[in-house]
This record gives C-alpha cells, sequence and structure tokens, in this order.
C-alpha cells in the first residue's frame, strides 16, 4: 500500500489503530468461515464516528476497497477481506451511549458485544431479543451488518426488529442518520435497507436498539421424539394450535451425541429432540405448557422434562448454542450450513439430507430453529480421506438447492457474504439482483464497501439494466414468481 | 381508439403514446379518468386496470418511455395522502390484481397480489383461524398495496410490530419494465436487501407493489378490553409507562384525548381465560386510583373515527399522524393545548403506546388551523414528526412530510436509480421526491 495514504491512515487513527505487521494483520485474515482468507494491505481501528469517515474519505478519495468488521465472528465470509483493501475494526467502538428505560431504547457503538445490552438493563427487567448463539462475543455492528437472528426471533423478530435509529458513515464519507428513537421518521426506511446489507452500503457508527421488557416466566420444555420427523409433526401441531413460543428448536441424535459430548446438557438420547421455550405471564404460560405437553405426548413424545430454574434453562441452552462448536467433538472438519424451508417442508427435507447422506457416505448433523423452518445442517468430513471434502461441499450446496427447490432461502442468519454469493442466482432472478445492485449504486457508486460480496458479479453504476427474463424455477414450472 | 383530446392531463404524452398505451390489456381494462379520478387537484387523462402483472409492468414501461406521470392506485381510500403531485396522466389501477395467490396456513405465511381488500383478505386468513397483525383504516375498502405504500398501521403495532415487520417478500415493477422481488416467502431470510421495508411506505414513488408476502399470526381465541379514566394526560401517561414497563402482555394500548376532556386510557389483552384473568388483575393494582371498565372492541376504531365528518359541517379540520417517544406523550399534549388555545383550535387525539398518534385539529376558519399545523411541526422536529395526512379545502398548502434530515440525499439517490425520470407520483413524497 501506497506509504502516503499509511501515513494518512496514521495521523487519523495514531500507531495504535493502525495495523500494518504482517504477524498482526494474519488475525484479520479471515472471519469465522475460515476456509475463505485474504490478507488486508492495513487494518484500522478506529475509536470514534469522525475517525471512521475521515477513512472513509481517503478510501473514497484513493479508491481503495473497505471491509467493515465487528468481532469477526460471521459464518459467510462477510468480514472476510478483499484484495488491495483496507479493514475497518469497529472494537474501539465499544460504548453503550444511552439508556433510555422509559422508552425501551439504547444507543450503542458498533462495536458493544451484543450479550453486554442485556446485561446491562436486565437489573431493570429488559433484555435485548435477537440472540445469536454468538452472542457472548459478537457486536451490535456485526449484528445490524448481518440481521442476525437467534433462536428467540420466532417470537420477538431479528435485528431489523429491533433496530430503530442508525448512525451511518457513507461510502463517500459523509454521514447520515437513518430512522430515529421516535417510528415512522418521514422518508423511506433505509434503516431497513441497511440492516442485513452485510457491510455493502457504509459503516453504522452509532445504533439505537429497542429493548424489550422480561416476560414474567419462562418455561422450556423439552420432548424426545423417536425421529425428527415425529417431532416435526409436534411443531406443527403447536402452531397449528394457535400459539407462538418464544423459540422453538430441535436436534438429531447426531447433535445431541455432539452437545452432550461438549456440555453435559443433560439432553435425553433420542432420535429427535425437540425444544419448546413459552414466555409470558405465569397463568397463561401454565396454560400453554399443558397443551404443548399433550400435543408432544400426541405426536411420540417418550420422555418431556419442563426446565423451571434459570440454572436449568441455562444449562439447556447452553447445549443449543454449544452445537456447532461441539460438532467437533465427533468429525474432524464440518460444513454449517444454513437454510431456510417454510415448515411444512421439513419431513421431505429431513428425509431427502438423510438419502444425499447416505448416498455419499457423509454423515450430517442437524439442528435447526424448528419454528421458523431455519435449518443448520452440519456436513461432517474428514480433511485426510481424499475426496470427502469435495463430497462434503457437493453435498451443503445441494441442501442450498433443496432449500430454494422448497420455496425457501440460502440464508436465514449467517448471510450471502463471499460464500454463498453465487448460489444468489439461483435464488433470484436476474432483474430481481439487478434491482438490488440499483440500491447499493445509490449508496456507494464507487463499489469500495466490501465490494466482492453478496452479489455474483459486480454491476457498473450506471449501467442500463436488462430486460425481464423468467426465473429458471418458472421455467422449470417449480414455482410460480413468487 | 385515442382518447378524446378534451382529456386534460398534464403530462407531454403525444397521441402515439397513447395509442401504443392502449394496445395493452383489453378495450375494457381502459376508461378516460373523470372528476372522480383527480390526484390531489390534479386531473390525469386514463385510468388502466392491468388483469395481471406483465400488463402492469407493460404499461409502467411505455408511460415512463412517454414522459408521461403515473400515479399507482389501489382503492383511492388515502389518494389524499403525501403531497399534490407535480404531474399525473395514467392511473394504474390494482383493482383487478387481487388474487389471493397462496394462504399457506401451515407455514403462517400468505401471498396476496396488490388490489386485494384487506377485509376480503383478512376473512380468508380467518378461515384456518389466522390473520395479519394490523389493523388498518378503511379494512373494506383499502388494498394490499396501498396499505403498504402507506405505511398504515394501527393498534396491534405495539405487540406485532409495524408492516415492515409483518413483510417478508415483495414484487413491484419498476418504470423501466423490470419486475423484481426481494425477501421469499418464509419468515426467516437474509438473501439480499431488504426491500420489502423499502417499499413500505414510499408512497408509490419507487416502483408498484404487485404483490406481497406476509407472516401471518393466529387469531386471538378470548380478547378483554379495559378502559381507564384518568385525571389528566400527565396521569394517563404515567399509566401508559406502567403498562409497558409491566410484565403485562396487552396487545393494545393508546391514550383517546380531547381539549376540554378526561383522558382515557384503553388495553386489550388476549389469551386463554386464565391468563387473561390474571392479567386483568394486575392491570387493576397497577393503575390505582383509576378504576377500569370493560369496553367493547369500538374503542379501537377510535383512530378511524378522527377521520368522520365534522359535527358542524362548516369547520375547517386537519389530520396529522405525529410520532413522539412513549415517555413524550404528556409534554406533547402541552404543547398542543399551548399552541392551539391562543388559535381558538380545538384538537383530538388517539395516540398508542408506542408513541405514535393521529390529531385532529378544528376551528371555524382554516388560517389557525394551518397556524398550529406549522407550530406543531416546528415543535416536535427534530426527534419527533407531523405528517399532515388530510387538510379540508381552504386550509393553505403545507408540506405533507416535514423534514428527513441528512438522510435526505441518500433518499434523493435512491429514487434516481429506480424510477430516473421521475414518472411515479411526481412530488408527493417527502422533499418533493
Amino acid at each position: 500500500m501506497d506509504p502516503r495514504i499509511l501515513a494518512e491512515f496514521r495521523a487519523i487513527t495514531g500507531d495504535r489503530g493502525l495495523i500494518t505487521s504482517h504477524e498482526q494483520l494474519k488475525t484479520y485474515e479471515c472471519d469465522g468461515l475460515t476456509n475463505f482468507r485474504v490478507m488486508p494491505d492495513a487494518v484500522l481501528l478506529p475509536s470514534s464516528t469522525e475517525q471512521v469517515q475521515a477513512i472513509v474519505r481517503v478510501c473514497h478519495r484513493a479508491g481503495i476497497p473497505f471491509v467493515a468488521r465487528g468481532s469477526g465472528t460471521g459464518l459467510s465470509g462477510g468480514a472476510l477481506p478483499v484484495k488491495d483493501g483496507v479493514v475497518i475494526s469497529t472494537a474501539k467502538m465499544s460504548s453503550i451511549l444511552e439508556v433510555d428505560l422509559p422508552n425501551a431504547r439504547m444507543v450503542v457503538e458498533p462495536g458493544v458485544i451484543n450479550l453486554e445490552v442485556t446485561e446491562r438493563v436486565a437489573p431493570h427487567g429488559f433484555f435485548y431479543a435477537p440472540d445469536p448463539s454468538s452472542q457472548s462475543v459478537c457486536s451490535i455492528g456485526g449484528n445490524v451488518a448481518e440481521n442476525a437472528g437467534g433462536a428467540h426471533c420466532l417470537k420477538y423478530g431479528f435485528t431489523t426488529t429491533h433496530v430503530l435509529g442508525l448512525e451511518v458513515v457513507l461510502p463517500d464519507g459523509s454521514i447520515a442518520h437513518l430512522g430515529g428513537k421516535a417510528l415512522d421518521a418521514p422518508g423511506y426506511d433505509l434503516t431497513g435497507v441497511f440492516v442485513g446489507s452485510e457491510g455493502t452500503l457504509g459503516i453504522a457508527t452509532k445504533i439505537t436498539l429497542r429493548i424489550v421488557k422480561r416476560p414474567e416466566c419462562i418455561h422450556t420444555l423439552l420432548a424426545a421424539f423417536g425421529s425428527t420427523i415425529e417431532a416435526g409433526a409436534a411443531v406443527s401441531d403447536i402452531i397449528g394450535a394457535g400459539m407462538l413460543p418464544a423459540a422453538m428448536e430441535m436436534m438429531d441424535n447426531l447433535a445431541i451425541q455432539a452437545a452432550e459430548a461438549a456440555v453435559h446438557a443433560n439432553y435425553p438420547n433420542c432420535g429427535g429432540l425437540l425444544l419448546v421455550e413459552l414466555d409470558g405471564p405465569i397463568a397463561e404460560v401454565e396454560a400453554l405448557i399443558q397443551q404443548v405437553d399433550a400435543i408432544c405426548r400426541k405426536c411420540g413424545a417418550n420422555e418431556i422434562k419442563v426446565a423451571q430454574t434459570d440454572a436449568e434453562r441455562a444449562l439447556v441452552w447452553k447445549g443449543r448454542k454449544a452445537a456447532f462448536a461441539a460438532v467437533g467433538r465427533i468429525s474432524p472438519n464440518y460444513i454449517v450450513q444454513d437454510g431456510v424451508i417454510p415448515r411444512t417442508a421439513l419431513p421431505r427435507l429431513m428425509n431427502e439430507i438423510a438419502r444425499l447422506g447416505t448416498e455419499a457416505g457423509i454423515r450430517v448433523a442437524n439442528v435447526f430453529h424448528a419454528g421458523d423452518g431455519n435449518l443448520h445442517p452440519l456436513v461432517l468430513y474428514d480433511r485426510r480421506i481424499e475426496g470427502q471434502e469435495h463430497a462434503a461441499e457437493v453435498l451443503a450446496n445441494r441442501i442450498l438447492e433443496l432449500c430454494i427447490e422448497a420455496g425457501g432461502s440460502i440464508t436465514g442468519e449467517h448471510g450471502v457474504g463471499e460464500e454463498k454469493k453465487m448460489m444468489m442466482s439461483k435464488m433470484f432472478a436476474e432483474p430481481d439482483l439487478e434491482t438490488m445492485q440499483r440500491v447499493r449504486c445509490a449508496f456507494d457508486p464507487k463499489q469500495l464497501a466490501n465490494p466482492t460480496k453478496v452479489f455474483p458479479r459486480p454491476r457498473l453504476c450506471g449501467e442500463v439494466p436488462g430486460k425481464y427474463e423468467p426465473h429458471p424455477l418458472e421455467v422449470a414450472g417449480i414455482a410460480e414468481r413468487f | 381508439m385515442t382518447p378524446p383530446l378534451s382529456a386534460t392531463g398534464t403530462g407531454t404524452g403525444t397521441a402515439s403514446a397513447w395509442d401504443e398505451l392502449r394496445t395493452i390489456g383489453s378495450e375494457a381494462q381502459w376508461r378516460d379518468a373523470g372528476p372522480e379520478d383527480t390526484v390531489a387537484g390534479i386531473q390525469p387523462r386514463m385510468v388502466f386496470e392491468p388483469q395481471n402483472e406483465a400488463e402492469l409492468a407493460a404499461a409502467l414501461r411505455c408511460a415512463d418511455s412517454a414522459g408521461l406521470a403515473v400515479t399507482p392506485r389501489g382503492s383511492g381510500s388515502k389518494d389524499a395522502w403525501g403531497n399534490p403531485p407535480t404531474r399525473a396522466d395514467l392511473i394504474l389501477s390494482t383493482a383487478r390484481l387481487n388474487r389471493i395467490i397462496e394462504h399457506a396456513w401451515a407455514d403462517l405465511t400468505v401471498s396476496v397480489e396488490a388490489g386485494c381488500t384487506f377485509a376480503t383478505l383478512q376473512n380468508a386468513l380467518a378461515q384456518h383461524g389466522q390473520r395479519i397483525a394490523v389493523d388498518p383504516l378503511w379494512p373494506e375498502h383499502a388494498t394490499v398495496g396501498g396499505i403498504l405504500s402507506t405505511n398504515d398501521s394501527g393498534t396491534l403495532r405495539i405487540r406485532y410490530g409495524g408492516l415492515r415487520d409483518l413483510i417478508i417478500g415483495v414484487t413491484i415493477a419498476l418504470p423501466d419494465g423490470t419486475l423484481a422481488s426481494s425477501g421469499g416467502k418464509v419468515v426467516k431470510n437474509v438473501a439480499g436487501y431488504d426491500l420489502p421495508k423499502l417499499i413500505t411506505g414510499a408512497l408509490g414513488t419507487l416502483g408498484v407493489i404487485t404483490r406481497a408476502v406476509f407472516r401471518l399470526h393466529p387469531l386471538p381465541h378470548n380478547i378483554r378490553t379495559f378502559t381507564l379514566a384518568e385525571r389528566d394526560w400527565a396521569n394517563a401517561n404515567q399509566l401508559v409507562l406502567a403498562v409497558q414497563g409491566s410484565k403485562l402482555a396487552h396487545t393494545g394500548l393508546q391514550v383517546r384525548l380531547k381539549s376540554g376532556e378526561q383522558p382515557k386510557v384503553d388495553i386489550r389483552f388476549d389469551g386463554t381465560e386464565a391468563g387473561l384473568a390474571a392479567q386483568s388483575e394486575v392491570l387493576r393494582k397497577l393503575a390505582l386510583p383509576a378504576t377500569e371498565t370493560e369496553s367493547n372492541a369500538e374503542v379501537w376504531h377510535a383512530r378511524q373515527r378522527l377521520f368522520g365528518p365534522s359535527a358542524q359541517s362548516d369547520r375547517a379540520f386537519a389530520i396529522v399522524k405525529c410520532s413522539v417517544l412513549p415517555g413524550s406523550i404528556a409534554a406533547t399534549c402541552d404543547q398542543l393545548r399551548d399552541l392551539s388555545e391562543p388559535l381558538n383550535v380545538s384538537w383530538e387525539a388517539v395516540v398508542q403506546g408506542t408513541g405514535l398518534g393521529y390529531i385532529r385539529f378544528e376551528a371555524s376558519q382554516p388560517l389557525p388551523i394551518h397556524q398550529a399545523l406549522q407550530a406543531m411541526r416546528a415543535r416536535l422536529e427534530p426527534g419527533g414528526s407531523v405528517v399532515v395526512l388530510h387538510r379540508s379545502p381552504g386550509i393553505p398548502e403545507i408540506d405533507a412530510w416535514g423534514d428527513a434530515g441528512d438522510a435526505f440525499p441518500l433518499m434523493l439517490k435512491v429514487k434516481e436509480q429506480l424510477d430516473p425520470k421521475k414518472t411515479l407520483n411526481p412530488g408527493r413524497f417527502v422533499g418533493g421526491i
């Protein structure tokens, strides 16, 4: 990198806010998706909006691509550096700026850790609802970029539901305030567009969050079934009975074994484990938990436990949240997949995944957010066995194709990033992607913000978009334009 | 057949452009626009009712290339919202795009065309015990596309969020004829940009919504509504905050205010009988010394009633949507009183616990209302907002939206990307977009 540019960066952030040594840069060459690695030219650690703005202005002037990074826990390569570019880490911007309990709002800097938000307001009976499994380390800025989910978004919604306003540094270095503490600010809902844009529209430097009052009681029911098919039937019946649990999670036998080996969550050993969490007023929850119990028994549950104390609940959730990492105990290598299907397609998809796994000689452990059809198949393989890694990748991709064919999505919460950008053209038709790219051009005409991510191909802003072409799925008669 | 030359379109469209347009669809789908089709005083030339998305997109593209201005329309129930358009030539009506495409009840989603009325949709969903958890104005007339474009949410928002939180997929027609979908039909989906949110509340200035997909909620089994009369609005605001800060799981919370009357707080619960009994008890203790009475569901139509005719037909009135923080409801009422009393303007308001409120101003003369609206906006901006939804004739023009702040240049760029020729609803949105 041009030493004069580096000098400019150093003048903005000081020595301690600029990383250029090869050793230190290595920490930033990938995020939670470790099979993609790119060395950045430099890493910047600004400590204020003004510093972010100054850095981005330099990038804009000199045409240097930049990638914003929170804690680097993302699973789709969203924070993977781009070649000849810099990484802008928000790690030093980690202050909680405002806590407004009467209005249930907080204003935080992007580097604040997800769990810290809840910890700050827990003594007052509030919590921050989006709870990705990585919540003890992931940052709010990263959550905003990825529109992070978590187990409890079934009832409470995703990050986007809980972000009311943003201060952002746009890719040309200007600052804009989107949304705000009050609802429905006049104009387009650019907050809604920015959340989940995976760092391609700018860098959020202040985030206004909505916090939620903790419910009067929370009960977590664990039901053991012979198979995930039976457990899936129970999920459908619970929804069919008109209930909206706070969370409904499912694990298959392999995932249970892994979680048990890792954290001894005291799960029953069974073919399909269903975890249903109900929250609300005590009388309401007590009435509903009996209904859930009855439905589970009717669907074939052979063991049911209810965790009532905080400690019991914590253990149940620890097992679930550790599931990805725990799989490392039963397989040397694995791919974490993230796909979504309409809930009703679950039995069909489970059978199909099992069949494909058997055919390829590859084990697949399954962990799902069953209530909203978000699957996390963990494709297990051993890199030392020739051909297995490739076979695992093929299987993982095939699962996503099955999700698309079922009318679902290639990602429910991990994002597209680097990993799935080529899948975007299988899920969306060309005009759909063109339209999104036009929005990108409005924010970032020079395509400097995380430029190689999300879309299969770059688009020059100012290009005349092509004419409508039918979607590949429409042509195949699989799906109507949805 | 060319339209009669007497038609008074504002655009520059030549006869041949109209000829080309009218090759789209059948004769029965086209008609001359009449006085009933005026858009805030502007007389368009023709109305087209496409049968399908392809016809809609084709007409839009054709109008765009001929430089004609297009106003998308559902039922027209909120046609006067926003600023008057600078031009209006063609009305694209979604009246025939009214199918419910798929109610995937077991997946709690529905795909529906933009022209379907809300009541028709909800009735169909109710057959499986479900609903879209939003209660918009005039559901018998209002269409899905119009409700989305005006971001019209009601009393359920406090529990279920607004339309932006319930829409999961959208298909829009752009002025260049592109039909683009984003989102999908699953609740959880982070692939690509969230354009359903961008289009919600955009007043048809970025594209024409042709269909949308929503997540659904189960219909409640039992519902109870309580009303509490409070001594003044400070107490009413305290009760709102106390309910919000409690562990109650209410699905509605609003304050009804009228100058010179005691404010009333309405609260709604749903759930099991056991749960309802317990929650009522908690409310009773929370609200002391005020006592609650059970109300019927009518109270939740208070917002819609604000839009009704005046008791005395010669009085001028205006209706605004305002947004403040929930903790500022009482302070806002103080400001309302302070600014309206000297002007002899009376007011009536329905404010949700979310801080979103609707205020009706009335006076014997139109001018004081105009002054009240200006004063109100000056006091609430920035941080809050005042959007003027309705002015009775005679009240001087006032920008409907107010200030979009430093995000405005970006909004303009989004508009330029999607509708570079300003074909869609020109001039009606924020900052003259």
